[in-house]
């Protein structure tokens, strides 16, 4: 089996005046099908740099990154907006939901871009917000929802395509403490369903929920620690239908 | 309490076999539909522009196709091929006459004409007074036009009611008449004048039939305010003339054969005139000929020159409101911004954003021009029905219009969609 993120001298080299800003430099990381790890550092180390790259939003300027098994670090925008659909799915510190749009036609977006059916989208889109608990709220739209379920939608929609990874940038940025476990709570039990997972953070509480840790410094990756996962569910004595 | 439900399954199943078909045109209109209903009355001013171009352009084109059609019609009624022959200018004792004041034709040239002429149809001389008509207590002034049968050729007359007279009835000078529409009307009324028995310098006429009517001419005189009867009975009954002027005419009016030389005939008729008139090489024409169907073309030129003028101005407000579109999008791409990178991350393609945006940009100007469609089709009827201008609404321009505005939804759409979907996702996601 292919690993899910395998990046061998991955760098992101921006010109700048005379020089070079080497946001990502050299990174080597490989990450298995099903891991949840999270990428930390303070800001400016590269860690967003890194998820960008992963997330093929950006292209790297050397090193090579392979996605499940295919080489991604060379294709075209065009095929590289395909990947993006077909594979990953993303998740906000900010959410990003459409603001006219109700909770439904949030998480069905992104199945408009594939050529899937209506009926069948709606399908998909009520299965996933019935696996993040917002079912009976489908037909709110995001200033009727609080920030932990606007972000819970944000989810839903990031799990609708069947993505075989969700990178987060900073997801319980925008929440308080205690939602903030729920969604990390959330995140878990996708993870333990089997999702894998990339979370960026610069907190080490957050980091300190998924079972790898990626330390990022001045563009390298310093530190690479498999942990055990703290459970957030436990802590936030969130119950569990 | 929030109560999160614990994923029991695995994620959602596998999407069926992907289609890649990517955004689908309805689907992009539903979008941007979606987006324009969201902002209505932006999107309403901003088609506003469009719906005033378009309006103007159905209405302009509308009034200025009425306008020729008048012409044209008015350049029918005259009877097509036709040259007019007046006497010109004559001089006596160094006291200019004017043209046609002295009668310098016959009868005889008039008949003479087509023989000389092959390519002439038919050729009629007119001798022509404006005399009182009487029938019971009613009496009319009107223009009285003694002539040949070969003048109902010449000018496309047709009967409305009875007959025309015959040559027998012509060379004979029988006492018979026909009215042109407005004399009958006005002597007559209701009443058909047909059988009926008028008086003209206290001689009786028989009314033999009634013009079919014509209209104004292009010089805006009434055509069927006329009386017409053989041109020997004139003479004889109602325009006695001294000896000298007993065979003269005032006019000839000749029809040209379908398809022949206008200017050619023209040169003919002057060659004729001058060798029957015995005019020698250094003195000026003895008449003047007048082609009126020309006088009509060059009127019709000037109401085509008009037209196309208003339809240019209306075609600038078009412009104007293409450029209004394209602000009105620009500003929506900016505003945009993010919901375009989040678009994007999800994997739609640069095409996808490209499509939905220029979309969006042809309905808006679509909307107008329907709008516009609408208001200037009721406002050039209206103008026809109230206002008594004669309208033609042309279809075809109507048709143009719509897809003019679709064009330029196209035109000024197309580069604030291509800067949509040129944005960069990562510094879309981040704009504030």
């Amino acid at each position: 089996m292919h690993p899910l993120i395998e990046t061998r001298g991955l760098s992101r080299h921006f010109p700048s005046g005379d020089g070079v800003v080497k946001a990502l430099d050299g990174v080597d990381v490989t990450i298995h099908p099903g891991e949840f790890v999270a990428a930390m550092g303070p800001s400016g180390s590269g860690k967003s740099t890194f998820l960008n790259l992963v997330g093929c939003l950006d292209q790297p300027t050397q090193g090579t990154y392979r996605l499940a098994g295919e080489e991604v670090g060379s294709l075209s925008p065009e095929r590289l907006a395909e990947v993006r659909g077909e594979r990953i799915g993303f998740v906000f510190q900010s959410f990003h939901l459409l603001p006219r749009e109700d909770a439904l036609a949030n998480v069905m977006m992104p199945m408009m871009y594939r050529g899937i059916p209506p009926r069948l989208r709606r399908e998909r889109a009520e299965m996933a917000l019935e696996r993040v608990g917002l079912r009976e709220r489908m037909r709110h739209t995001p200033s009727q929802l609080s920030g932990g379920q606007q972000q819970r939608v944000a989810i839903a929609r990031a799990l609708v395509c069947g993505p075989e990874l969700i990178l987060a940038d900073e997801p319980t940025g925008a929440l308080d403490s205690r939602t903030g476990l729920e969604i990390m709570a959330l995140f878990q039990a996708l993870n333990r369903a089997g999702v894998s997972i990339l979370c960026v953070t610069h907190d080490a509480d957050v980091a300190a929920f998924a079972g790898r840790t990626l330390r990022f410094r001045d563009g390298r990756l310093v530190d690479d620690d498999r942990h055990l996962p703290v459970d957030a569910a436990a802590m936030a004595g969130v119950p569990f239908a | 309490m929030n109560v999160i439900a614990r994923p029991t399954a695995t994620p959602l199943p596998p999407l069926p076999e992907d289609r890649r078909a990517g955004l689908s045109l309805a689907e992009a209109g539903g979008a941007a539909l979606g987006a324009l209903a969201a902002n209505k009355l932006r999107a309403a001013l901003t088609a506003l522009g469009i719906f005033i171009g378009v309006a103007a352009v159905i209405v302009t084109v509308a009034v200025g196709a009425g306008a020729r059609q008048q012409v044209l019609s008015q350049i029918q009624s005259l009877g097509a091929n036709l040259l007019l022959v007046w006497g010109a200018n004559v001089r006596l004792g160094g006291v200019s006459l004017g043209a046609g004041m002295r009668p310098n034709m016959s009868w005889d040239d008039a008949q003479a004409i087509p023989r000389e002429i092959p390519a002439v149809e038919a050729a009629a001389g007119v001798t022509r007074q404006q005399l009182q008509v009487v029938y019971g207590n009613q009496n009319w002034a009107t223009w009285v036009n003694g002539t040949d049968p070969a003048w109902f050729t010449a000018h496309e007359w047709t009967v409305s009611e009875g007959r025309f007279f015959t040559e027998e009835e012509a060379s004979s000078g029988r006492k018979v008449t026909l009215l042109g529409a407005t004399v009958a009307e006005s002597l007559f009324g209701e009443e058909n004048p047909v059988g009926r028995e008028v008086r003209i310098r206290s001689t009786p006429f028989e009314v033999i039939g009634v013009l079919g009517r014509k209209g104004q001419n292009p010089m805006g005189q009434d055509q069927d305010d006329v009386v017409v009867m053989p041109y020997w009975t004139a003479r004889r009954s109602v325009m006695g003339a001294p000896r000298a002027f007993a065979r003269s005419v005032g006019s000839i009016s000749v029809k040209v054969a379908e398809g022949e030389n206008m200017a050619a005939v023209e040169e003919e008729l002057r060659a004729f005139f001058r060798q029957r008139h015995r005019v020698a090489a250094n003195e000026s024409d003895t008449v003047s000929i007048r082609n009126l169907s020309e006088i009509a073309a060059t009127r019709d030129a000037s109401a085509r020159t008009l037209s196309l003028l208003l339809a240019a101005v209306a075609a600038v407000s078009l412009l104007v409101g293409g450029i209004g579109v394209m602000n009105i999008m620009l500003v929506s791409v900016t505003e945009r911004t993010r919901e375009i990178g989040l678009r994007l991350a999800v994997g739609a393609r640069r095409a996808d954003i490209l499509r939905q945006f220029l979309l969006e940009a042809v309905l808006l100007a679509l909307l107008g021009g329907a709008a516009g469609v609408a208001v200037g089709v009721g406002l050039a009827y209206a103008l026809g029905s109230f206002g008594g201008w004669p309208v033609l609404v042309q279809w075809d321009a109507v048709a143009l219009a719509v897809a003019v505005s679709a064009v330029t939804g196209l035109f000024f759409g197309y580069w604030p969609a291509r800067r949509a979907a040129s944005l960069d996702p990562i510094q879309a996601l981040r704009h504030e």
